[in-house]
């Protein structure tokens, strides 16, 4: 009688063996892939001699960030922008979705439907159609670059919702805004109190993605002529290709820090799925409903 | 913008800009290869990011290394083209990493024939480099919701992992699968800094052609065609969109 089941044992161990070698494969394969540039472009930017290979490094590259007055304004200019969307988001949007989610659930399909709305139109599109909008409001709310947030707040839109729904749907929040309720606290105590604490990863998340978005943006501002941090990465790149490609890949540590935070908070506390979904700006529903 | 596309510069009502989207051949071509270089860097990005999601679904799902590829794939699909296309020039350029590489150590040089990496095969692969982390991030959840329990199933009726894949696994994904390609194609659709950061000159495909149009409104009677370009991209991506949230609809498997 033990002879079968020891032979289904290491059949079974044979094949979590072979499904261990597979990931490892796919891990260095397609990591591999997409881990291979960012290590070139330390390699690249801290590189002497720029046309050949060489084991002499400098740091010169990355000195030209900070001695370069165009890539420190645009690095600041970017910052705010980044910023100026979150707050303006994190306004809006949460207010609104608790608000609905709470008192008017037969909104909620409008909101959705609203909110997900830019992430159908190539952003290409948008600007084409904001030029002339743009053009004729130009006189009226002044040459500010921070103009750029009433775009990128809609930009954002998308993704800010999705992180927040998953989280709000993760909490009954009904309940809990019943019971506070039932115990005398207002509508300004409930959402301060009971459900911005319940949802923060939610919202620590969509201001994160919000954030990496603003940094990484560079279609409606090249078009619209604003010397965001791309815009102006993408320009010293034609005469200082060593300074573009430090910069960039300081942009993209700084981003997977700001991520991989957010997934530090989050783990442990809802199910792994989930967290990534909420991570994302997406949902599981998303490739089921 | 769509009344902008049917409109002269006078401002009169005029189907001729869309007329010519239609008819020039300059155009029609940039379409073309719009679509096509979407399709192959959607397949292509669903295929290894599938198989990078499944890598990594399989792990500890609270591991730091499931951590560290979601937060990877958030940055690289989200932060834009313009440092993906310089971490690729610092690669595979003409004084890239790869490329010295081959030359140092093989005595091979890669761009003897042909500057393959400004052509659309180069921005393909730019391409790529996005949409395996959108994948793994579209992909994920899906896999998530596989529960370990089908498969033991399967096996107490005999199935090997063949008969797991065909069977139960695939069909069940298969939805998903297919409704992230199509988001893939939207992406690739879409992107503009990518194209825009590695081709300064020429414009090849659609997004780069409407570039032409804004920055360029000195050629006389066509100020609005780049407002009919971006029409005839709305009705691509519109189609696909509409697709899209018919399999959505039509999925059976809901997966709770």
């Amino acid at each position: 009688m033990a002879r079968p089941v020891t032979a289904r044992a290491s059949g079974v161990g044979r094949r979590s063996l072979a499904r261990t070698f597979a990931r490892w494969i796919i891990f260095l394969v397609v990591g591999g892939y997409l881990l291979l540039p960012l290590f070139a472009m330390l390699e690249f930017s801290t590189r002497e001699t720029p046309t050949a290979m060489a084991w002499k490094r400098t740091a010169l590259g990355w000195k030209g960030i900070a001695d370069n007055p165009s890539v420190m304004s645009a690095i600041v200019l970017s910052l705010e922008l980044a910023a100026l969307t979150v707050v303006v988001m994190l306004f809006l949007l949460a207010p609104t979705m608790v608000w609905v989610h709470l008192r008017v659930p037969k909104m909620r399909r409008v909101i959705e439907f609203i909110s997900l709305l830019p992430l159908t139109i190539p952003a290409i599109v948008i600007v084409v159609g904001l030029a002339p909008v743009y053009s004729r409001l130009m006189p009226v709310i002044g040459q500010s670059p921070l103009v750029l947030t009433f775009i990128y707040v809609v930009l954002v839109l998308p993704y800010a919702y999705r992180s927040i729904d998953a989280s709000l749907r993760s909490i009954d929040i009904e309940t809990l805004a019943q019971a506070a309720r039932g115990l005398g606290a207002s509508w300004l105590q409930v959402f301060l109190r009971i459900v911005v604490p319940s949802i923060r990863a939610g919202l620590l998340s969509a201001a994160v993605l919000s954030i990496a978005l603003v940094l990484g943006e560079f279609t409606i501002s090249s078009l619209l002529v604003y010397d965001t941090l791309q815009v102006i990465v993408n320009q010293v790149g034609q005469d200082n290709a060593q300074v573009a490609v430090a910069v960039s890949l300081a942009a993209l540590l700084f981003g997977f820090v700001l991520l991989f935070i957010v997934s530090t908070v989050g783990a442990g506390r809802r199910r792994a799925a989930r967290a990534t979904a909420i991570e994302a700006g997406l949902e599981e529903g998303d490739l089921y409903e | 913008m769509v009344v902008g596309a049917f409109r002269s510069d006078s401002g009169r009502l005029t189907l001729a800009n869309v007329s010519t989207l239609v008819h020039n051949a300059t155009i029609l071509n940039a379409f073309k290869a719009s679509i096509e270089l979407s399709l192959a860097t959607a397949l292509a990005g669903a295929v290894a990011g599938g198989l990078l999601a499944w890598a990594v679904a399989t792990g500890n799902p609270r591991g730091v290394l499931r951590r560290v590829v979601v937060a990877a794939s958030g940055v690289l699909a989200q932060f834009g083209g313009v440092m993906l296309t310089f971490a690729f020039l610092a690669t595979y350029g003409y004084t890239g990493l790869l490329t010295l590489a081959a030359a140092h150590f093989f005595g091979l040089d890669p761009y003897s024939s042909a500057t393959w990496i400004y052509t659309l095969f180069g921005l393909g692969i730019v391409y790529t480099f996005f949409q395996i982390p959108l994948m793994v991030l579209i992909f994920l959840p899906a896999l998530d919701n596989l529960q370990p329990q089908w498969q033991e199933a399967s096996a107490n009726l005999g199935g090997g992992s063949w008969a797991y894949w065909r069977y139960v696994a695939g069909p069940i994904l298969a939805p998903s699968f297919i409704s992230a390609l199509l988001l893939l194609f939207v992406s690739a659709f879409s992107a503009y800094a990518t194209a825009a950061a590695l081709l300064s000159q020429g414009d090849p495909i659609v997004p780069l052609q409407i570039r032409t149009f804004i920055s360029s409104e000195v050629m006389v009677g066509q100020a609005n065609m780049g407002k009919a370009l971006a029409l005839g991209m709305v009705v691509v991506v519109a189609v696909v969109m509409t697709i899209y949230a018919l399999l959505q609809r039509s999925s059976k498997w809901r997966v709770q």
